[in-house]
């Protein structure tokens, strides 16, 4: 009983890490980049919806709304500012930059929001969604979140396989200069990549802080490296792989916590992330890239 | 252009059989490739690659854009691996070794598309391919011990010798991503010479260069043989340099060869006339 | 010509040699004389040395070897670690301060070097951003388990646990050399300016030595063109890992003296901010620059210490700073237009002086 109650904690919080490393999968697969900040994102977007169905009072689904807009439009002016004028640079000069975005965006809220940790009201409290298993209980934040995240994962594949934006993206990801030769507008194609990925983290930042109620500027990073670590897990690039390896890596963590130590938890996690890059550098669903000489 | 119409090499069969120059065979031929060939997933990039060169010979490979000549070399190299075929380099195969084993087994290359170390000076480009020959170790370079400044003085010395082949000894501290093109190209040879090779790969070591430059760097592939007595392959498509220089000839047409022989062979077969030559004289 | 360049690559050596000895000059006697400086300068004169330490030798790896290291810190806290409890050992049996700490830098260094050889095994088989976030992960996997360890001293002997000190029994006279998440406690401050000083200049000859031999010009060739450095028959991981080994033990070094510098430090002293603390100070000063490093390690370390409004803002201007600095030296049109100002002053200076020049020759 206590194991399945493990396994569905993990579950809830693998879910969260599969809508986060969406973001890094797909901003990855197209504009070939670490957007370290992701994760920072994802704090603004906890912060945002907490101020908008808090403190204005506009209400959960308001404050969801808000924290998805505001996500989004930071995502195309982090990509238009910071990572545009870096088209073409090394991989070194971008992942540098996008450390110094993610730096920027913490350092922001800490003037903004203060350090000082804000206990998160949950958003998601739809007593109807919660059920009981036994003795287990099941909150109604750890439904409609694996809930979401099956659901974002399946408009997110339609959305690739089906329109024609998602037809660009697969394109550019394939080969940008071919892409641009075919009239695709692959800077606005990238722009839009970083909408979808960032509102996706504004979500990920609801869920995980009505999950995980504790807020403060620094809430994002390490879910948002451990989504990372879910997202190379499950081949970088790959929409399925991403749910995989959120799943798989929320499992391993809360597993690790339960039976190993809480302390640990993460190093347990990194040692599996080095474990798969060596064994399978492409991930589990991923594929081999290699260089033309 | 008037080149030197040089008396064609006799070129005579050895046992695997292919053919080396007559001069090269009191000795085992340097090179001797056996059905090799890549397959990059489906697609045969190379297959059946068959040629054996002597220890002093120039040879040739020629054949149109998109035949595979450059794989071959990246599989001589061992930049991919091959999926069949043996590669014999000086009598030893070169199974399991990978670039930088081969390099040190005795092949050295340049590149079609330049592949200098654009931020570090000319010499310096050169004393990078001298580095495995250079005898101290870091620890005796961190702390300058008497063999770092013994060999680093060796090192300089033997460098400009090597620039001065193509009389570039006075552009020694010019960062090598700085020079003209058809100088990069020279640096990539002296860089290659460098390491001291047994055979050395040229890919398109005319690209670039005009008439006059052409016609220097012929002179200077054959002193280069001469004084290292070492064997040279290159890829070229300027046809009057290949004719002119090489001693025997290959041509790849779909990563498979087409024709072998001496230059007035080649110019004479008809299906390298059909496949490259024919369009070439349209042209 | 050859001359000229040879000079000017020891030039470049000996200004930076010429820099600490200035800065040991100049604030050496000011703090043996006190009154001139502030309590909290004084306080920063060791961590400055520290922090120059790390900056070149990151510089080592992210400027020379092009690879980005994200968990430099975990190698510090190595050797901070390591030191405190080789110096804990001795601190009864061994009178000489200097000798302890001595032999705290040497084996910090040592013990680091050897976690950098081990991760550098699986690190530097990875590329680019895999690589970065691995070193990052192993960063964070340090300091877990330094979260983790105690270590204890008494006349029986060390001991040791891991998540738990509660299998450790001390005899009275003994006490924590490592204590979880406090770190190490109860240390005698051994560190002092002029170890740091030797410190710096030992990391300096080692670095700029390197950079100007046959392995530094193949690390550096490593990072310009991998494939054309394997055909000219260098072995990149191989020289990636003596670039990686030979920073991972300067930061050890650093670690050690740092350690050594306080009563007490903690593991989270030396986590994921300070890796990128350090990167700040690597990107400000100019990649693969050492004098940069230096400079800006040293400046960034003191001026929150002077400006105390400034100490709010700081990492957020760091942050702007780290953005700009990489869009302006990465982006073609901004450089160019870096590059033609740069002309353009050159031009400037020289015109002036050959004016200069003519007139003397005049007179």
């Amino acid at each position: 009983m206590i194991f399945l109650s493990h396994l569905i904690n993990g579950l809830s919080l693998g879910s969260i890490y599969a809508i986060i490393a969406l973001g890094y999968t797909m901003v990855y697969g197209i504009a070939k980049m670490l957007n370290f900040a992701h994760g920072d994102v994802i704090m603004v977007g906890g912060y945002i919806s907490y101020i908008v169905a808090h403190n204005l009072g506009w209400g959960a689904i308001g404050g969801i709304l808000m924290s998805i807009l505001v996500c989004t439009v930071l995502g195309v002016l982090i990509e238009g500012l910071a990572y545009k004028p870096l088209r073409g640079a090394s991989s070194l000069a971008v992942l540098i930059t996008a450390i110094g975005v993610s730096y920027f965006l913490q350092n922001a809220a800490l003037l903004i929001w203060s350090p000082d940790p804000i206990v998160y009201p949950s958003l998601v409290d739809l007593p109807w969604m919660s059920f009981s298993i036994g003795d287990l209980k099941v909150s109604s934040v750890t439904t409609v979140t694996v809930l979401c995240c099956v659901l974002v994962m399946a408009l997110l594949t339609l959305f690739i396989n089906k329109t024609k934006m998602g037809k660009a993206m697969r394109a550019v990801s394939e080969d940008k200069g071919a892409a641009q030769l075919m009239g695709i507008n692959v800077n606005g194609t990238i722009s839009v990549t970083f909408a979808i990925g960032s509102g996706l983290a504004a979500i990920a930042g609801v869920l995980m802080c009505s999950a995980y109620p504790v807020l403060t500027p620094t809430t994002g990073s390490m879910p948002g490296i451990k989504a990372f670590t879910a997202a190379v897990f499950g081949g970088i690039g790959s929409i399925p792989g991403a749910m995989v390896g959120g799943i798989l890596v929320g499992l391993l963590e809360t597993l690790a916590k339960a039976y190993i130590s809480t302390e640990l938890s993460d190093a347990v996690v990194f040692a599996v992330l080095i474990i798969i890059l060596l064994v399978k550098p492409a991930g589990l669903l991923g594929k081999q890239v290699t260089e033309k000489v | 252009m008037a080149f030197e119409k040089r008396a064609e090499t006799k070129l005579v069969e050895v046992p695997s059989p292919n053919k080396i120059p007559e001069r090269d065979i009191g000795y085992a031929p340097i090179l001797e490739v056996a059905h090799l060939g890549i397959d990059f997933g489906g697609l045969t990039a190379v297959d059946d690659f068959n040629i054996a060169i002597g220890r002093t010979e120039i040879a040739g490979l020629i054949g149109p854009n998109g035949a595979g000549k450059t794989t071959v070399f990246n599989l001589l190299t061992k930049v991919y691996e091959p999926t069949r075929g043996t590669i014999m380099l000086d009598g030893k195969s070169t199974h399991g070794m990978n670039t930088v084993q081969v390099n040190r087994a005795g092949i050295a290359r340049t590149f079609q598309n330049i592949r200098l170390f654009d931020k570090l000076t000319v010499e310096d480009n050169v004393r990078i391919g001298l580095s495995n020959h250079m005898n101290y170790n870091t620890f005796e370079g961190v702390f300058r011990l008497p063999a770092y400044w013994k060999e680093e003085k060796k090192a300089h010395e033997r460098a400009l010798e090597l620039l001065s082949i193509f009389d570039m000894q006075d552009l020694a501290n010019v960062p090598a991503g700085s020079l003209p093109y058809g100088a990069q190209r020279r640096l990539e040879i002296v860089r290659a010479l460098a390491t001291e090779p047994k055979l050395l790969l040229l890919d398109e070591p005319a690209a670039g260069m005009n008439p006059s430059e052409t016609a220097d760097l012929m002179e200077n592939i054959r002193k280069i043989r001469d004084e290292f007595q070492i064997a040279v392959m290159l890829i070229e498509h300027d046809m009057s340099l290949v004719m002119n220089l090489c001693e025997g000839i290959a041509v790849l047409n779909f990563g498979k060869i087409i024709a072998k022989g001496t230059p007035s062979e080649i110019q004479n077969n008809p299906e390298v006339i059909e496949a490259y030559l024919g369009k070439q004289k349209e042209g | 010509m050859k001359k000229l360049t040879m000079k000017k690559a020891t030039l470049q050596n000996f200004t930076n040699y010429g820099i600490i000895l200035l800065f040991f000059l100049i604030c050496g006697p000011l703090n043996d004389v006190g009154g001139f400086m502030t309590r909290s300068l004084e306080g920063q004169l060791v961590p400055i040395c520290v922090y120059i330490v790390m900056a070149v030798s990151l510089n080592l790896v992210v400027g020379i070897s092009g690879e980005l290291s994200l968990g430099h810190a975990g190698f510090m806290s190595i050797g901070a670690f390591s030191g405190a409890v080789v110096a804990g050992v001795m601190q009864n049996a061994v009178q000489s301060e200097p000798l302890r700490l001595l032999v705290a830098v040497v084996v910090g260094a040592i013990l680091a070097a050897v976690f950098g050889f081990l991760i550098g095994i699986p690190v530097l088989r990875l590329r680019g951003d895999y690589l970065a976030i691995v070193t990052l992960a192993f960063g964070e996997i340090i300091k877990n388990i330094f979260n983790c360890l105690y270590v204890a001293y008494d006349s029986n002997g060390l001991q040791v646990a891991f998540l738990s000190s509660s299998d450790i029994h001390l005899e009275d006279t003994g006490r924590f050399l490592i204590n979880g998440p406090q770190g190490a406690t109860g240390q005698d401050k051994t560190a002092t300016f002029f170890a740091g000083i030797l410190l710096v200049m030992f990391t300096l000859v080692v670095v700029q030595n390197l950079i100007r031999s046959r392995t530094g010009r193949a690390i550096m060739a490593i990072r310009d063109n991998r494939i054309a450095a394997e055909a000219c028959g260098l072995n990149a991981t191989r020289y990636k890992m003596i670039a990686f080994v030979i920073a991972a033990a300067l930061a050890g070094a650093a670690g050690a003296l740092y350690g050594q510098n306080f009563a007490a430090v903690t593991p989270s002293k030396f986590d994921f901010n300070t890796s990128i603390l350090v990167l700040v100070f690597v990107v400000f000063g100019g990649m693969g620059n050492i004098t940069g490093s230096i400079v800006a390690a040293a400046l960034l370390t003191v001026l929150p210490e002077l400006l105390r409004e400034f100490q709010d803002y700081r990492m957020l201007i760091y942050a702007i700073v780290l953005i700009l600095v990489m869009i302006a030296t990465n982006n073609p049109l901004i450089r160019g237009w870096i590059e033609q100002a740069a002309a353009w002053v050159k031009k400037l200076f020289t015109k002036k002086s050959t004016e200069k020049e003519a007139g003397n020759d005049g007179i």
